[in-house]
């Protein structure tokens, strides 16, 4: 499936707030079929809730949020249900099962929405988690057992688990080593041009931003200041994203970026 | 990748091997599977060729049946022997072979269920032990800071010990009292019924009167705290454990069992004997009601013959035993808290777990009290 214009998910106008806190404010963003877009703000800016208000998980104070061109707020629950298996979600601190080991973990919901049977769907968990990078013994500990990274790794697997069409990754690569976080994005890359999901990735790693990601999104002042490919989103004139990217970090991943490409 | 049902996948035989046609995704595995089963009798037939062509859609559950089919050695060179198809779906192909040329099956050991009953025995056995052991090195945890508090009123929890004051005894009256108001509706009832045919519907006052302060009173507002406040304890404490909160305490050089076990001890030791005390009043209140109301009993009479023939001793023997019981009830919320692992099951489990072992306590160290207090002639 080739990237498109068209988008997966269109937000409008989006209205969040929490008592007299105003999150977002008149938010607009486009989620184009088979992108890895980055989401980039500080912290607390809002990244986490427009994730959740996409998936359905906050309800909007406001603007409208058409997924695959349908209006989730307005479908009835059944319908809904159907949508949102399409999407895979893992959540900022993995939301593992604590009571599931972690093959279980994958396999619920293939058992519950694919219809697979406990052995067939605990075999393909067992693959799901393999591709993540999990190795095979990890396949039976419970989520407590595990260290931080095999939690996103885990978390991941989870996600992929119903081949999503759209998946939300909340800081995917944080708290995982540099290695580990590079085969992450070529991870998230591979499948992604073998699968041809689209990716709504918030991340705060500037590597990732510039090996896997097709556009980036940055959220400051309550809106998406800037949604476009990378060279732009740099040349933006705005204090914050000037700090950012032409920051000491931001210019050595910007370099090894070039050196990757160089080769 | 939209699932859509047009095309099954299928797999046919054809001259030289296997043929794979139509949709190879998620809504079709089961089927599949067991078309390949058909396919192949015995396993060694990992050698066929596989042939791609007529490949509809194709995702991840589908490239593991295909991986399955020839194995993941061969499926690493499948752009040799399928070329046709498009690289993001080699790149697939590949990563999911190269994952499942590391997750073979993991062996699952298989014992005969005599043996694994036997185990289970002897395991449960073996938990009640060291159960037990537990709950007396707790205990005396519990008294050794306990002692190393008590001189030092600058670190006395006051104000962790009100509030829980408030949810362990104030907030627990409303429910405490009407239990025990209909039981002792009950129990007066009862002894009217029995004591009629002897003609001494009169001693029902006695009775009610005795059953309250001895036992009633106070094993009622046991039982009632250790269901809502063991609960709660071993609640709170197992999900800070889960959340490394405990460990983030200890980090900091604070103790944990300062300043979570020793206020909830105190405020149960506190709270118990006077839920008992209100236990006592509003279970005589209940028999009262019935006396007066059914029994041709007056209120007057009532509270005269209670008088008269009601010796303190009853009153003692009851309330004396509510710190004991507050203590164990307290402590044992907390230690299942502290036993709590990271799941939500765990928690699940000793919550449970403590609110029996509460109950079962309360019940046993009264019954032994009666036997002891019976013998001294109390
Ligand atoms: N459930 C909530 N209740 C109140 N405020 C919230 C809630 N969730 C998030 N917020 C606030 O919304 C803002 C954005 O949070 P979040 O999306 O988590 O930030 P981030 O961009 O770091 O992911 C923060 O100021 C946070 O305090
Ligand atoms: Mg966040």
């Amino acid at each position: 499936m080739s990237r498109s214009e068209e988008a997966v998910i269109e937000v409008r106008g989006l209205v969040n707030r929490f008592g007299p806190h105003v999150v977002h404010e008149d938010l607009d963003l486009d989620i184009r079929r088979g992108e890895i877009l980055g989401v980039v703000g500080g912290s607390g800016t809002g990244k986490s809730v427009l994730l959740r208000s996409i998936v359905g998980l906050k309800h909007p104070d406001g603007g409208s949020i058409r997924v695959f061109g349908q209006d989730l707020r307005r479908l009835p629950a059944d319908q809904r249900s159907r949508l949102e298996r399409r999407f895979g979600v893992m959540f900022q601190r993995g939301a593992l099962f604590t009571s599931l080991n972690l093959q279980e973990n994958v396999a619920l919901p293939l058992i519950e929405h694919a219809g697979l049977s406990r052995a067939d769907a605990e075999h393909l968990a067992r693959v799901k988690l393999a591709l993540a990078g999990l190795p095979p013994e990890a396949a039976l500990l419970a989520p407590d057992a595990l260290s931080g990274g095999m939690t996103k790794r885990a978390a991941l697997a989870r996600a992929l688990a119903l081949d999503p069409e759209v998946l939300f990754l909340d800081e995917p690569t944080a708290g995982l080593d540099p290695i580990g976080a590079a085969a992450f994005d070529q991870l998230l890359m591979t499948l992604r041009d073998a699968l041809g999901f689209s990716v709504f990735l918030v991340t705060h790693d500037l590597d990732t931003l510039y090996t896997a990601c097709d556009r980036v999104a940055v959220i400051a002042r309550k809106r998406v200041l800037v949604a476009d490919d990378l060279a732009t989103v740099e040349a933006t004139d705005d204090d914050w994203i000037r700090d950012y990217f032409h920051g000491p970090r931001g210019r050595a991943a910007s370099q090894a970026a070039q050196r990757l490409e160089d080769q | 990748m939209p699932q859509t049902a047009l095309s099954p996948g299928k797999l046919e035989r054809q001259a030289g091997g296997l043929r794979a046609t139509g949709d190879w995704t998620l809504p079709h595995h089961q089927r599949l599977r067991k078309t390949i089963e058909q396919q192949r009798p015995g396993h060694a037939a990992n050698t066929q060729d596989l042939d791609l062509k007529g490949l509809g859609e194709l995702d991840t559950s589908g490239a593991v049946l295909l991986v399955e089919i020839i194995g993941p050695e061969r499926m690493l060179e499948v752009a040799n022997w399928a070329p046709e198809q498009p690289a993001e779906r080699h790149a697939l192909l590949l990563a999911v072979a190269g994952a499942m040329q590391h997750s073979d099956p993991i062996p699952t050991p298989t014992r005969s269920p005599a043996v694994a009953a036997l185990g289970e025995i002897g395991r449960i056995m073996e938990n009640l032990g060291r159960q037990q052991l537990q709950l007396l090195g707790f205990i005396g945890l519990t008294l050794g800071s306990l002692a190393s508090v008590l001189l030092k009123p600058w670190r006395w929890r006051v104000t962790a010990l009100v509030a829980h004051i408030q949810q362990t005894g104030l907030n627990a009256i409303p429910i405490v009292a009407l239990l025990t108001f209909l039981v002792g509706a009950v129990v007066a009832f009862l002894g009217a019924t029995v004591l009629r045919d002897f003609g001494a519907t009169i001693f029902t006052v006695n009775l009610v009167a005795y059953a309250f302060l001895r036992e009633f009173g106070v094993l009622l507002a046991a039982i009632m705290l250790a269901g809502r406040t063991a609960s709660a304890f071993t609640a709170q404490i197992g999900s800070m454990k889960a959340n490394e909160e405990i460990d983030a305490l200890r980090a900091q050089g604070l103790s944990p069992m300062e300043l979570l076990v020793l206020p909830r001890v105190l405020a149960m030791m506190i709270s118990l004997p006077i839920l008992t005390f209100i236990g006592m009043l509003s279970g005589i209140a209940g028999g009262a009601m019935v006396c007066v109301l059914a029994l041709d009993i007056s209120l007057t009479q009532f509270l005269d013959i209670l008088q008269r023939d009601t010796p303190l001793r009853h009153f003692l023997v009851g309330l004396g035993k509510a710190p004991i019981f507050a203590f164990l009830i307290a402590v044992i919320g907390c230690l299942e808290g502290f036993k709590a692992s990271g799941s939500a099951q765990s928690v699940g489990e000793h919550t449970t777990s403590s609110v029996v072992q509460s109950i079962f306590m309360v019940i046993l160290i009264d019954a032994l009290a009666a036997m002891f207090f019976m013998e001294m002639g109390w």
